[in-house]
C-alpha cells in the first residue's frame, strides 16, 4: 500500500511540474519579486499535492471498484429481469439504474474538490451571500437530473447531438432572464463537474448498459 | 495550544467526512438493500474513505493557504507590470502547459487514435501523430480559452455574448464536421478542466477583476473555465474536419 501510494505521489507530482515551473519562471524572470508568504504558499502547494495523492489513492482502493461493480449488477439482465417483468427494451425496465444514476451523481458532486474550490472562491467575492454548501448542493441536483437524462438517452439510443442541443437552449434562455451577476459561475459550475470523482462511476454505468440494452453500441452510446 | 491545532485538524476532518457520507449512503443502500450483496474487501474499502477523507482535508487546506494567494498574486503582479503581453502570455501557457501534460486527455486520445485505425479512417502509421495532433489542438484551444477569457475580464464583456457564440460554433461545426470525430469532440471539452488547474484559473480570474477598476469578481472573475470547456470542442471538430 505504501508503495502504491508512492507511485500515486509521484503522478501527482508530474502533473503539477508544468504549472509550477511556469510560475516559478515568471515570478522570477518577469515579475521579478518574490512571492509574499512564500513559506505559507509553499506548504501550501505540498498540502494540495499531498491531498490529492491521498484521495485518488483513496478513490481507487474504495469507491471506484464498488462504484463500478454496482454499475455493471444494476445493468446485469439477470437483475432486470428479476426487478422488471417486461421486455429489456422497455425503458422502464431501468428505473432502478436511473435511480442509482440520480443518486451518485448528487452524492460524488458533493465531493467534489474542483466544485469545493469554486465555491469556496464564490462565497468568498460574494461577501457570504452565496452559500458554499448551497452551491454545491443546487450542482449536484444538476448533476443527478442530467445523468438521469443521459441514461434514459442510452436507453432509448437517441442521439446525442439533439439532447445537447436542446440544453444550449435552455441555457441561452435562462441567461436572458437570470440575474447578471450569478451568469459567469453558472458556466463554470458545469466545468468543474465531470471530473476526478465522477466520470469513472458514471463512465462505467454508461458503457455498462450500452452493452446490454438490445441494439446499442457501446462505442456511439456508450458515452 | 496543541489541544488548540488538534481540534481544528478533527474539526476539518469531519467536515470532510460529511462531505462523503452521501457516497456512503448511495453505496451501502444500493449494495444492501437493492442487489442484497456483500461488500467485496470491506477492509480495503474502509481504509480507502480514510484516505479520501485525509487527501480532501489536506487539499482543502492547501488551496486556501497555497493555490490561491498563487493565482490572485500572479494576476495581480501582471496587472502592477502594466504589461498586457506578459499577462496574456501567461494565460496562454497556463491553459496550454496544464493541457498537454493532462492524464485523462493523452488517455482519450490514445484510444480515439486507436479506433480511428481499427475502423480505416486513418492509415495505421499515422496513428500516434493523430493522438499528439488531438492533444495538441485540445491544448492550444484551452490556452486560447484562458487567453480569451482573460482579455474579456479586462475588456468587461459580458460573458455569455461569448459564450453564447460559442454554443452557435458547435452547433455548426457539429453539423459540419464528419461523424467520427464529434463524440471524441464532445468528451475533450470534459477532460481539460483538472483538480489543480481549476482553482488556479478561478484564483487568476477573480484576483484580476478585483483589481481592475469598474470589475465586480462575482460578474467578471469567473468564466474562464466555462471557456475551457468550450472551445476545445470546437478545435477538436475543425481538426477532424483537416485530418478526414
Amino acid at each position: 500500500m505504501i508503495r502504491e501510494l508512492g507511485i500515486t505521489l509521484l503522478h501527482t507530482i508530474r502533473d503539477v511540474a508544468p504549472i509550477v515551473i511556469l510560475i516559478a519562471v515568471f515570478q522570477i524572470f518577469i515579475i521579478k519579486r518574490s512571492i509574499p508568504n512564500l513559506k505559507s504558499v509553499v506548504l501550501g502547494v505540498v498540502l494540495v499535492i499531498l491531498g490529492l495523492a491521498f484521495f485518488l489513492m483513496g478513490l481507487e482502493q474504495a469507491l471506484f471498484p464498488v462504484g463500478e461493480l454496482m454499475a455493471k449488477q444494476l445493468s446485469d439482465p439477470v437483475f432486470i429481469s428479476e426487478s422488471y417483468s417486461g421486455a429489456l427494451t422497455d425503458w422502464q425496465a431501468y428505473y432502478w439504474v436511473y435511480i442509482f444514476a440520480a443518486l451518485i451523481g448528487f452524492a460524488t458532486t458533493i465531493a467534489e474538490p474542483s466544485l469545493y474550490a469554486v465555491a469556496i472562491k464564490a462565497n468568498e467575492v460574494s461577501g457570504g451571500t452565496i452559500s458554499t454548501l448551497y452551491l454545491r448542493v443546487v450542482v449536484a441536483i444538476g448533476v443527478a437530473i442530467a445523468l438521469v437524462v443521459g441514461t434514459y438517452r442510452i436507453v432509448v439510443g437517441d442521439s446525442l447531438a439533439t439532447y445537447i442541443m436542446v440544453g444550449y437552449v435552455v441555457v441561452v434562455i435562462q441567461t436572458l432572464f437570470v440575474k447578471k451577476d450569478l451568469v459567469a459561475l453558472a458556466y463554470d459550475s458545469g466545468g468543474v463537474t465531470t471530473s476526478t470523482v465522477t466520470v469513472p462511476i458514471v463512465a462505467a454505468l454508461g458503457l455498462g448498459l450500452a452493452s446490454v440494452v438490445p441494439g446499442r453500441n457501446p462505442a456511439i452510446d456508450g458515452f | 495550544m496543541i489541544l488548540k491545532i488538534i481540534g481544528k485538524i478533527a474539526n476539518k476532518l469531519k467536515n470532510s467526512f460529511l462531505d462523503l457520507v452521501p457516497i456512503i449512503l448511495v453505496v451501502s443502500f444500493f449494495q444492501i438493500v437493492v442487489l442484497q450483496q456483500p461488500f467485496p474487501n470491506l477492509f480495503e474499502i474502509v481504509v480507502g474513505l480514510v484516505f479520501v477523507v485525509i487527501g480532501l482535508m489536506l487539499f482543502i487546506e492547501g488551496l486556501e493557504i497555497g493555490l490561491f494567494p498563487i493565482g490572485e498574486n500572479l494576476s495581480q503582479a501582471l496587472v502592477k507590470k502594466g504589461s498586457l503581453f506578459w499577462l496574456l502570455s501567461f494565460s496562454f501557457l497556463i491553459g496550454f502547459s496544464t493541457t498537454i501534460a493532462e492524464p485523462a486527455l493523452i488517455a482519450v486520445a490514445k484510444e480515439a487514435a486507436r479506433v480511428a485505425v481499427d475502423y480505416n479512417l486513418i492509415n495505421p502509421d499515422i496513428e500516434s501523430s493523430y493522438a499528439f495532433g488531438l492533444r495538441l489542438s485540445v491544448a492550444i484551444s484551452v490556452g486560447l480559452a484562458i487567453l480569451i477569457g482573460i482579455w474579456r475580464i479586462i475588456k468587461g464583456w459580458p460573458i455569455y455574448y461569448l459564450v453564447i457564440g460559442g454554443y452557435i460554433m458547435v452547433i455548426v461545426m457539429t453539423l459540419f464536421a464528419p461523424e467520427e470525430i464529434i463524440g471524441i469532440a464532445y468528451d475533450a471539452g470534459g477532460v481539460t478542466t483538472s483538480t489543480i488547474t481549476v482553482p488556479l484559473v478561478a484564483a487568476l480570474g477573480v484576483g484580476l477583476a478585483s483589481v481592475i477598476e469598474g470589475r465586480s469578481p462575482l460578474t467578471d472573475g469567473f468564466g474562464l473555465i466555462a471557456f475551457a470547456s468550450l472551445l476545445p470542442m470546437i478545435f477538436v471538430m475543425g481538426y477532424g474536419m483537416i485530418i478526414f
